[in-house]
């Protein structure tokens, strides 16, 4: 466990990518896990039902924020039906290996309220897609 | 430092009585247990009550007539009076409930919705753990009381100043003995008396308490004490509420059905007296008996020995500890161990609390890290949450050494 927490990790918990809010997001979401209280809100811009913009905000550990941070950084320009799709590895192959079980709730918290923003939208409008 | 010298021999002995303290975590660590406040490691002993009930004599209670029936039924009771005498209260005031969250509900449904009344004030502490805070929210909400808290300083010690008023037109005062989240020991002396000379009736939550300080709820003048079998050398599932005779006497029934009837007609039930009449069902019955031999233990070790090991590790547990502020440690709650019961909450730098825990597990470390089930007293101090490590009587100097060295590899892992 200790070996997770190497240098990129670190620098994305203490200088996270794409921290903050937008202006007008068209879609938002936020969870916590009440195991332990971290918090994430993510929000999305969207053009032509791809992500153009997006930011987060939260507060947590290592885990929860670097994996958050990482995983948005490979999102802008992918399609809300394949935000939707994401899989867990989306997050696993940024962070690597070595999560303990108890903690794999911390890394997946981002990928949660991500595909959860991308889910309510889509299913805010059915009859676009 | 020298009350803890003197008596390593015998903390050598009572770590052999640990079976878990002696089996390495699966990456060959010595197991350093540190989370007590949560639950505590249980004796040889206990584990062995457990067994010989169900290899023994595993029968139901208060009904059988049959040999093993009515041992169990001896073994039960007796370890009620065992339970009845660790606080100094009579038998018969002594009910067995789950755990110290069940007692406190018990007394705000059977003793809260028939005493309590619109305009009435309970009165409870801003260190209050959710279980002493949430069944008042709610008793508050079905009656139209009035909730009131006694603030805490920056080091979470109680502020007294302001007592009268607070306990004007209160009908209930409401308190942790010992702050999970923090380790202060409530000023219980001041505050029963004042309390009483109010009119209002004092729950201790002692869920903390019972374990870790001699205790004379009589003497103390507690009207209702509850606590929980699993923080004191005793099994999960099973807890006390001790109460006051005259004031159980007049308590409806919290939970009903079997055992805790004198007779049943099909439209109408009369109860048993207390203790029975709050114990509806069949019991935990091994976990009773078990919790009774985890008091024996205690009693043997004597609690003033607990207390002054527990305050002598704290002690050099916040020495230790201190020598990592320079670096960003924030060392929570009193600082004097004498107003403290073997609690360190703390953060370190900007690594958070679970990511530090994390880490410490690596090297065998168990500490808690999170709310710690008291929500309001985290938002109202600015913490998102905090690192806590909780001492017992099997913990040594050792393994405060342990935490530190842990911390420092923490440091070494976030590079501060």
């Amino acid at each position: 466990m200790d070996d997770f927490y190497r240098d990129y990790i670190l620098d994305h918990y203490r200088s996270p990518r794409n921290f903050g809010t937008l202006e007008h997001p068209d879609v938002a979401a936020e969870d916590v896990n009440p195991l332990c209280g971290d918090q994430i809100r993510v929000e999305l811009k969207l053009d032509d039902g791809k992500i153009s913009d997006v930011r987060f905000s939260g507060k947590g550990c290592a885990i929860s924020q670097a994996s958050t941070s990482m995983l948005l950084e490979t999102v802008k320009g992918m399609k809300l039906t394949d935000v939707a799709q994401l899989p867990k590895d989306a997050v696993l192959e940024n962070v690597g290996i070595g999560i303990s079980p108890t903690r794999m709730k911390c890394a997946m918290l981002g990928l949660r309220v991500l595909k959860s923003a991308a889910i309510g939208k889509l299913a805010d409008w059915p009859d676009e897609e | 430092m020298t009350q803890t010298l003197h008596s390593d021999a015998k903390t050598e002995r009572i770590i052999a009585d640990f079976p878990i303290l002696g089996r390495p975590t699966s990456r060959g660590k010595r197991l350093v247990y540190l989370d007590s406040a949560a639950t505590s490691q249980k004796p040889r002993a206990v584990i062995q009550a457990l067994v010989d009930y169900y290899e023994q004599y595993n029968a139901n209670i208060h009904r059988g007539v049959y040999e093993i029936a009515q041992r169990a039924t001896d073994e039960y009771e007796h370890a009620r009076v065992k339970v009845a005498g660790f606080i100094g209260a009579n038998t018969s005031e002594v009910v067995w409930v789950r755990n110290t969250t069940e007692a406190i509900n018990l007394v705000a449904y059977s003793w809260g919705d028939h005493n309590i009344t619109a305009g009435d004030a309970i009165l409870l502490t801003e260190l209050e753990h959710h279980s002493d805070l949430v069944p008042w929210q709610l008793l508050a909400q079905r009656t139209g009381a009035q909730l009131r808290f006694i603030p805490v300083d920056a080091r979470g010690i109680h502020v007294l100043d302001d007592l009268d008023r607070l306990l004007d037109g209160c009908k209930l005062l409401a308190i942790s003995h010992v702050s999970n989240t923090l380790g202060t020991i409530a000023p219980l002396e001041t505050l029963i008396p004042r309390a009483h000379a109010a009119g209002a009736v004092v729950l201790v939550d002692g869920a903390q308490g019972a374990p870790h300080l001699p205790l004379d709820v009589k003497a103390l003048d507690a009207d209702f004490y509850a606590f929980s079998g699993h923080k004191m050398l005793g099994p999960t599932g099973i807890g006390c509420l001790y109460g006051k005779r005259e004031l159980l006497e007049a308590m409806p029934p919290f939970l009903s059905g079997g055992d805790m009837i004198r007779k049943v007609e099909y439209t109408r039930t009369t109860f048993s007296e207390p203790p029975r009449r709050f114990e509806a069902g069949t019991s935990n019955i091994a976990d009773a008996i078990a919790f009774g031999v985890a008091t024996d233990y205690l009693t043997a070790l004597g609690m003033p020995w607990v207390r002054e090991h527990e305050r002598a590790l704290t002690g050099y547990a916040l020495e230790r500890l201190a020598e990592l502020e320079p670096r960003g440690l924030a060392i929570y709650g009193p600082r004097d161990p004498a107003r403290s019961s073997g609690v360190i909450s703390f953060n370190f730098a900007d690594i958070h609390p679970h990511d530090l825990a994390s880490i410490l597990d690596t090297e065998g470390i168990c500490i808690r890290a999170g709310h710690h089930c008291t929500m309001p007293l985290m938002e109202k101090s600015g913490w998102s949450a905090t690192a806590r490590a909780s001492f017992y009587i099997y913990n040594t100097e050792a393994d405060v050494d342990a935490l530190y060295e842990g911390l420092e590899k923490a440091a070494r892992v976030f590079q501060i």
